[in-house]
C-alpha cells in the first residue's frame, strides 16, 4: 500500500464527499431554516440527472445541459413549493414526511412515464472521458477532477453567500431563531422560497454532475438521500459549515472503508470470513461514524441553534 | 342412503374433473422492471412477450393467461408477490426474477405449493446442490459461466488476476466458479455493494495490484459503470475477462468502443447457427427495432417454449403437478441454445461458448462467437443433490 494509492483514495473520498455536500447543503438549509423535512429532495437530484442526460444527448453541450437541468429543476421545485411545501411549514414533521414521501412516489412514476423504466445513460463529455496524468504513477479520470473543482467552487460560493451577504444574514437569522427574525422585520416567507429554490438548484447540479459516472435511473434519489441525511445529522441540522465538514468526513470514511478495510481484515482473519465481513463492515462505516459523533455531540458537530 | 350416494358422486366428479384437461394455463411472472436489474428485467420481458406472441397467446394449445408484475428487484417484495400469485391468482407456473437472491427467497413457497419455477435467469448454487427440488429448473448454474472464463484465462496465460463481483449470492457463486478452473494466482478478490455506482476505490485497488487481467461479474448498470470508470481511470491496457452477463448487448450499447475485444463466456450467443435460434433472433430484431437480443431475452423466450412443450406433453392436464415437473425435466422443445439435457438436479448439461465484442457487418458493436470453451459441461454441485 503505497503513498500514491492512499492519495488516489483520498481524492476519491473527497470527490464523493463534495457531491454529498451539494445535496446535503440544500437539505440542511431547508430543514434547519424552515424546520421542514423534505424527503423529496432526492427526487430533485434525480430530475437534474435525467434532464441533464437528455439535454446533453440532444444538444451535445454538457455545460448547457447542466444549466438547463438546474433551471428546469428550480422551476419544478418552485411549483411544488407553491402547491405543496408552503402548506406544510406550519404542520408537524409527520405530516411533512408523509406528504414529501408521496412526492417521491409521484416523481418516480412521472419519470417512469416520461423516460421509461430502464436506466438511461448519461455520456461523459468527450473531452473529459479519458484520464489525466496527475502524477507519473497516477492517471486520474479527468471528469472526476472537474467534479472536485465544481464541488469546491460551490462550497466557496455558499460560504460567501451565507456568511458575507445580506441575504445570507437573513438566512442565518431565520435558521437560528425564526420567530425573533420575524419580529425584527425579516420576510421569512420570501427567505423560505429563496432557500428552497437554492436547495433545488444544488440538488439538480449534483444530479447533473453525477450522471456521467453513475447510472441514471429511477430511485437514484432515494439511494443518495440516506447518506445525505447522515451528513446533515453529523454536521448539525441547519449548518452549511457542518454539512461541508460532515460530507467530507462521510466521503472519506466510506471510501476508506471500501479501500482499506477488506485488505486489513484479510491480513488478520481467515480469507472466507474476511471476504464476508469486509464488505459488510465497509457498508456500515458511515453509520458507525454517525453513532460515534452523536454519542459525543448529540446536536451534531456544528449545531445551527446554539 | 342419499348422503353416501351424493358423496360418491361428488368424489367421482372430482376425479373426473382432475383427469380432464384444464381450460387455461396461468403463468405468474415477477419482473425486474425497476431496481438494480431494471435493464435486464426489461430484456426478459421482451423475450417473454415475443414467445407468447409467437405462440398466439396459447401454451401447449391452451389459452394462456400471463400475469406480469414488477417487484423492483427486492427479495422481500418478490416474496409478497409470490404469495399473491399463489393464493389469489392460483398460478400454474412461475418465472421471471433476474437475481439469485430473489430466486432463493421465493423458492420455498413455490416448492411447497408444487408450482414449477422455471428460472429465466438465476442459477443459484443451493438449488443445484443440497436444496435441489423437483419443481425448480435452471437455465445454467451461476458458477458455470465463470468456470468457462477461468479456463479461458488459463489459455490466455494470465498468471495474476484481480476478480470483482457484487456482494450477494450470485456474486459469490460466480467468483467461486472462476476460481474452480483458474490456475493462476489471485492478487485480490473484491466484493462490491449491489447496485454500486462509484467504483473509484476498487479501480485504485486494481491499479495498485497491477494484475495481468481483471475478471469481473457485474451485471447490468453495475458493469456499465465499472467499465466506463475503468477506462476513464486509464486502465484500458489491462485486459478484462467476463462472464457473458458483464458484456451483453445492454452493456455494450451503453459503454461503446471501450468494450471492443472483450472476451466473455456464455451458454448462448445470437450468432449460434441453430435454426430455432436464427428464427428467434430474426423475430426479436424485427419486433424491437433491429436491436440484438441479450442472453436474458433468449432465456425468457426459452422458458415460455419449455412451458408450452410441457403443457402439450402432459396433454393439458396441468393439475397433475408431478407429471408436469417430469415433462419439464425432459425438454421436448427446440431450444435457442441448441440441444441440452437436464442433470438430475434439473440444471442443464450444455456447451459454453467464447464470445468477443466485435463489429457486425453494419459496424454495430456486438458479440461474435469465437468457439466452444466447455462441451457438455455440468455444474459442480450436482453431486450434493439427493434427487
Amino acid at each position: 500500500m503505497d503513498a500514491i494509492f492512499i492519495f488516489e483514495q483520498l481524492l476519491n473520498g473527497l470527490g464523493y464527499g463534495l457531491m454529498l455536500f451539494l445535496l446535503a447543503a440544500g437539505l440542511t438549509l431547508v430543514f434547519g431554516i424552515m424546520d421542514t423535512m423534505n424527503l423529496a429532495h432526492g427526487s430533485l437530484y434525480m430530475a437534474g440527472a435525467y434532464i441533464a442526460a437528455k439535454v446533453h444527448e440532444a444538444s451535445g453541450s454538457f455545460v448547457g445541459a447542466v444549466a438547463v437541468a438546474i433551471a428546469l429543476t428550480v422551476l419544478v421545485a418552485a411549483v411544488v413549493e407553491v402547491l405543496v411545501i408552503r402548506r406544510l411549514y406550519a404542520r408537524d414533521h409527520l405530516a411533512q414526511v408523509l406528504a414529501t414521501f408521496g412526492l417521491i412516489l409521484i416523481a418516480d412514476d412521472a419519470v417512469r412515464a416520461i423516460w421509461g423504466p430502464s436506466p438511461i445513460l448519461a455520456p461523459t463529455p468527450a473531452a473529459l472521458a479519458g484520464p489525466v496524468q496527475l502524477l507519473p504513477e497516477l492517471p486520474y479520470p479527468a471528469y472526476r477532477l472537474v467534479l472536485l473543482g465544481a464541488g469546491l467552487a460551490v462550497a466557496v460560493g455558499l460560504y460567501v453567500l451565507v456568511n458575507h451577504t445580506r441575504t445570507g444574514m437573513l438566512v442565518r437569522a431565520g435558521a437560528s431563531n425564526r420567530v425573533m427574525a420575524e419580529y425584527m422585520g425579516v420576510r421569512v416567507g420570501r427567505v423560505f422560497s429563496f432557500v428552497f429554490a437554492l436547495g433545488a438548484a444544488l440538488a439538480a447540479l449534483a444530479g447533473a454532475l453525477m450522471g456521467p459516472i453513475g447510472a441514471v435511473q429511477i430511485g437514484m434519489g432515494e439511494a443518495i438521500l440516506i447518506p445525505a441525511l447522515v451528513v446533515i445529522v453529523i454536521g448539525g441540522i441547519g449548518s452549511v459549515r457542518g454539512a461541508f465538514v460532515a460530507a467530507l468526513l462521510v466521503g472519506l470514511v466510506d471510501t476508506a472503508g471500501r479501500a482499506f478495510l477488506p485488505p486489513a481484515l484479510r491480513a488478520v482473519l481467515p480469507p472466507s470470513l474476511a471476504a464476508d465481513l469486509g464488505p459488510a463492515l465497509a457498508g456500515i462505516a458511515m453509520y458507525v461514524l454517525m453513532a460515534a459523533v452523536l454519542a459525543f455531540k448529540p446536536a451534531g458537530l456544528f449545531p445551527a441553534r446554539a | 342412503m342419499p348422503m353416501l350416494k351424493r358423496a360418491a358422486l361428488a368424489a367421482a366428479l372430482c376425479t373426473a374433473f382432475a383427469a380432464q384437461a384444464a381450460d387455461s394455463v396461468k403463468v405468474g411472472i415477477a419482473l425486474d422492471i425497476s431496481g438494480p436489474f431494471a435493464a435486464l428485467g426489461a430484456e426478459s420481458r421482451d423475450g417473454f412477450d415475443l414467445a407468447i406472441e409467437k405462440l398466439g397467446g396459447k401454451l401447449g394449445g391452451l389459452p394462456a393467461e400471463v400475469v406480469k408484475t414488477d417487484f423492483g428487484g427486492s427479495p422481500e417484495q418478490a416474496v409478497q408477490l409470490v404469495q399473491r400469485y399463489l393464493q389469489r391468482e392460483k398460478i400454474d407456473f412461475f418465472t421471471g426474477p433476474i437475481a439469485s437472491n430473489s430466486a432463493l427467497a421465493v423458492g420455498p413457497a413455490l416448492f411447497a405449493a408444487k408450482v414449477p419455477f422455471i428460472s429465466s435467469n438465476p442459477g443459484p448454487s443451493p438449488y443445484a446442490g443440497k436444496q435441489c427440488n423437483p419443481y425448480f429448473f435452471g437455465q445454467y448454474q451461476n458458477d458455470t459461466y465463470d468456470e468457462a472464463a477461468g479456463k479461458l484465462a488459463n489459455e490466455k496465460g494470465y498468471k495474476n488476476m484481480v476478480i470483482v463481483a457484487p456482494n450477494y449470492p450470485a456474486g459469490k457463486d460466480h467468483l467461486n466458479g472462476f476460481k474452480r478452473l483458474y490456475k493462476g494466482a489471485l492478487k485480490d478478490e473484491i466484493y462490491t455493494k449491489v447496485g454500486q455506482i462509484d467504483y473509484a476505490a476498487e479501480i485504485a485497488q486494481i491499479r495498485a495490484a497491477k494484475p495481468d487481467a481483471v475478471f469481473f461479474f457485474l451485471p447490468g448498470a453495475m458493469g456499465i459503470n465499472f467499465v466506463k470508470q475503468f477506462v476513464g481511470g486509464g486502465l484500458k491496457d489491462i485486459p478484462l475477462v467476463a462472464p457473458g452477463f458483464s458484456a451483453d448487448q445492454d452493456v455494450i450499447q451503453a459503454v461503446g468502443e471501450p468494450m471492443l475485444g472483450l472476451y466473455n463466456t456464455a451458454h448462448w450467443t445470437h450468432d449460434l447457427q441453430i435454426p430455432a435460434n436464427a428464427e428467434f433472433v430474426a423475430a426479436f430484431r424485427k419486433k424491437y427495432d433491429g436491436r440484438y437480443p441479450t442472453v436474458y431475452a433468449a432465456m425468457a423466450y426459452d422458458t415460455i417454449m419449455a412451458i408450452d412443450a410441457a403443457v402439450r406433453d402432459v396433454g393439458g392436464r396441468i393439475e397433475d403437478r408431478a407429471a408436469v415437473a417430469a415433462a419439464l425435466a425432459k425438454p421436448s422443445f427446440q431450444s435457442v441454445r441448441g440441444e441440452f439435457a437436464y442433470g438430475r438436479n434439473h440444471y442443464p448439461v450444455q456447451n459454453y461458448y467464447l464470445r468477443v465484442v466485435d463489429k457486425d457487418a453494419e459496424g454495430k458493436l456486438t458479440n461474435k462467437l469465437v468457439g466452444t470453451v466447455l462441451e457438455k459441461h455440468q455444474d459442480a454441485y450436482v453431486g450434493e443433490c439427493g434427487m
